[in-house]
């Protein structure tokens, strides 16, 4: 279905909803690459309008790609929950704006399962950056697992202990330094060099150790792909939480290895080592659709939108998009990095998801750590489940840069928020003061490290 | 035991302090120092006088552009092609990719350790699969691109080689094998001249590059 709408003597034409949300993005470089982008600061407000006017009932009779071309799709129209959607199904996108700044935590936190991505997406797109941290503010989302998440007054960190070897040494020293400044509530989270099994395990193990000898409420996830996890489920080793990178398209999907069924697969065999835990860590970001080709001409931010879909398909302890990571050609500078970033934890929380960001950003991007100090102190103020703590920010392995220990101590401060409370007796038990010294309690030698 | 020992377990930027809840000024300059490096190497030009090679602009006008457009940077200009010479064999080609200091400095003793007289082509605001369009050109049986990796902060000025067979527009990076993080304290000249000749005798009895090529070379010395 086409849409037009007229601004100021011009009639701006949109060929359908797909075209209709891409146009009524606010500037970002992947769109722009990807050919889909307003041409002109007045037909992005004019299709900003016309999206305005759209009914939300529309959403569930035009799909932005094709139910038979795509799961995602499928897993989309079958998620929707007509008695959570009730409240809003006679709003049009821009009531819903009106309506969500106005309602109580209590009626923005119900509306998940009536929300589709594709309605949080437009949502986000006729909202500023002040809307979207009060939007994401209301939404009240709470997952455990050895940690309870979501608190109103916790701020949670995943450790991010990596090393450009994976030396257990080197991830053992820089997961001291992070419990020594209060990080790890949310997990402790090993990006590993490579996806070899046998590595992989020796990292599981690691962790396994660590957590246990100290007793440390929280989990230990090394983030490999998903066939390796099942393949260490399979083999015995201590498994806590299943990573995998996912997408808004069946074939963004396809190019990550995974499907829904392989997810559920997943999902099923560590939910069976753990009962009654939330056992998922999803990561996500706006343009990995468009790097792998797999777009079909929807606008990044939409993509992004329908991958917390597939993200709440299997009841996830932690999501993230790490919003920075992907480079200049698809979020260019500070300014949309920080707006993605927004939108992308309005949506997830909207959508229900226990959202983090990782604020971070590339050395060729247009983008400093001022940049992620503001996004940063937005995020903290909407709420935001978890951010990351690296080393320093500078991830040694990974090569970019991310937010610091200090800087969810900072944050944590400025907004009165807590570490995860299980996490925060064990910090007080412990003896972690201001990190000054390492407690005999964690000594050194149980770490590896003598 | 002190924080401060924890770094001689890791080059993480671990053990940094605090002044109330942020980095001490030392820890902040140091990282402020090192982000500086990166952005200038990314924003830094490959002069291409010291190479005398022929010369190729990719359709990238600036870096701004470049940095936008993925696909304009693996385009040449036609009018830079059309000159190239149609020597066959290896072709390498020496491109500034997101980090033109690095190249500048260590292109010169890679082309030099390779001891082959491989014909040089200089590629300017280039990705990669500029070299298949070059390659082509040229009727190249291989195309070795050399370029500027995205320097961290840690370092600047790594180098990337890119081997790939039979070079022809619409190549994937599937079809290439990479050797990457080429520098002084990473992977030496030699090092990666003799991974580089390895994997183009495989190249050669298989007739292609990329993942069917594995990258298992043994250690230790070479037989020549």
């Amino acid at each position: 279905m086409a849409f037009r709408h007229t601004i100021r003597g011009t009639t701006h034409v949109f060929a359908d909803l797909r075209d209709l949300l891409a146009k009524a993005t606010p500037l970002r470089s992947g769109d722009v690459l990807a050919g889909v982008a307003a041409e002109s600061a007045q037909q992005r407000v004019a299709a900003q309008r016309a999206l305005a006017d759209l009914p939300l009932r529309h959403f569930l009779h035009e799909a932005v790609i094709p139910a038979e071309q795509d799961d995602v799709t499928r897993l989309i129209l079958a998620q929707h929950d007509e008695a959570g959607f009730a409240p809003v199904s006679s709003l049009t996108v821009g009531a819903l704006r009106d309506w969500l700044l106005a309602a109580t935590p209590a009626q923005v936190t119900a509306l998940a399962r009536g929300l589709t991505p594709e309605m949080a997406a437009a949502v986000t797109k006729i909202s500023r950056v002040g809307d979207l941290v009060a939007i994401a503010r209301k939404c009240r989302v709470t997952t455990r697992f050895r940690s309870t998440l979501g608190g109103t007054d916790t701020l949670a960190i995943r450790l991010q202990p990596n090393h450009p070897t994976d030396d257990p040494r080197g991830v053992a020293a820089a997961i001291l330094d992070g419990l020594l400044l209060g990080a790890g509530d949310a997990c402790i989270g090993i990006n590993p060099a490579t996806d070899n099994l046998d590595a992989v395990r020796r990292l599981l193990d690691l962790l396994h150790a660590v957590i246990t000898r100290h007793d440390i409420p929280t989990q230990g996830c090394v983030l490999c792909h998903v066939t390796t996890s099942l393949l260490a489920m399979e083999a015995g080793a201590p498994v806590d939480l299943v990573f995998q990178s996912i997408g808004g398209t069946q074939r963004t999907n396809d190019s990550f290895g995974v499907s829904l069924a392989l997810l559920g697969e997943a999902h099923d065999a560590a939910r069976a080592r753990h009962p009654g835990a939330q056992v998922m860590y999803f990561e996500t970001g706006q343009g990995s659709a468009l790097s792998a080709d797999a777009h079909h001409g929807v606008d990044q931010q939409t993509i992004e939108a329908r991958a917390y879909a597939v993200a709440r398909a299997f009841d996830p302890l932690l999501v993230n998009s790490v919003v920075g990571f992907i480079g200049p050609e698809y979020l260019f500078d500070g300014k949309q990095i920080l707006r993605a970033g927004l939108e992308d934890h309005c949506c997830g929380k909207l959508l229900g998801l226990p959202m983090g960001v990782d604020i971070c950003h590339t050395n060729h991007a247009e983008a400093d750590p001022d940049d992620m100090d503001a996004l940063l102190l937005a995020l903290a103020a909407a709420g935001v489940t978890y951010i990351m703590g690296v080393p320093g920010g500078d991830d040694v392995m990974l090569a970019y840069q991310s937010t610091s220990f200090h800087d969810g101590l900072a944050a944590r401060r400025l907004f009165g928020r807590a570490p995860a409370p299980e996490f925060a007796a064990w910090l007080a038990r412990v003896g972690i003061g201001d990190g000054a010294r390492i407690p005999a309690a964690l000594s050194p030698a149980l770490l590896g490290l003598s | 035991m002190l924080p401060a020992h924890l770094r001689r377990f890791t080059d993480a930027r671990v053990a940094l302090g605090r002044a109330g809840d942020a980095l001490p000024t030392s820890a902040l300059l140091d990282l402020a120092e090192a982000h500086a490096a990166a952005r200038d190497a990314v924003w830094s030009a490959l002069d291409p006088a010291p190479f005398a090679a022929p010369v190729v602009h990719s359709r990238a006008e600036d870096r701004r552009e470049y940095l936008l457009r993925p696909d304009l940077g693996r385009t040449p200009r036609a009018e830079d092609l059309a000159p190239l010479p149609r020597t066959g064999g290896i072709v390498v080609v020496v491109a500034d990719g997101l980090c033109a200091a690095g190249v500048q400095a260590h292109a010169p003793a890679l082309l030099r350790a390779f001891a082959a007289d491989w014909p040089v082509v200089v590629a300017l605001q280039a990705r990669v699969a500029i070299g298949d369009a070059i390659g082509a050109a040229m009727g190249a049986e291989a195309v070795v691109v050399l370029i500027g990796e995205r320097p961290g902060l840690s370092a600047q000025d790594s180098v990337g080689l890119y081997l790939t067979w039979a070079p022809r527009l619409g190549r994937t990076d599937a079809e290439r094998n990479c050797i990457s993080n080429i520098r002084p304290g990473g992977m030496t000249a030699s090092d990666a001249a003799a991974r580089l000749h390895w994997l183009l005798r495989g190249a050669r009895a298989l007739r292609a590059t990329g993942v069917a090529l594995k990258d298992d070379m043994p250690t230790g010395p070479l037989l020549p």
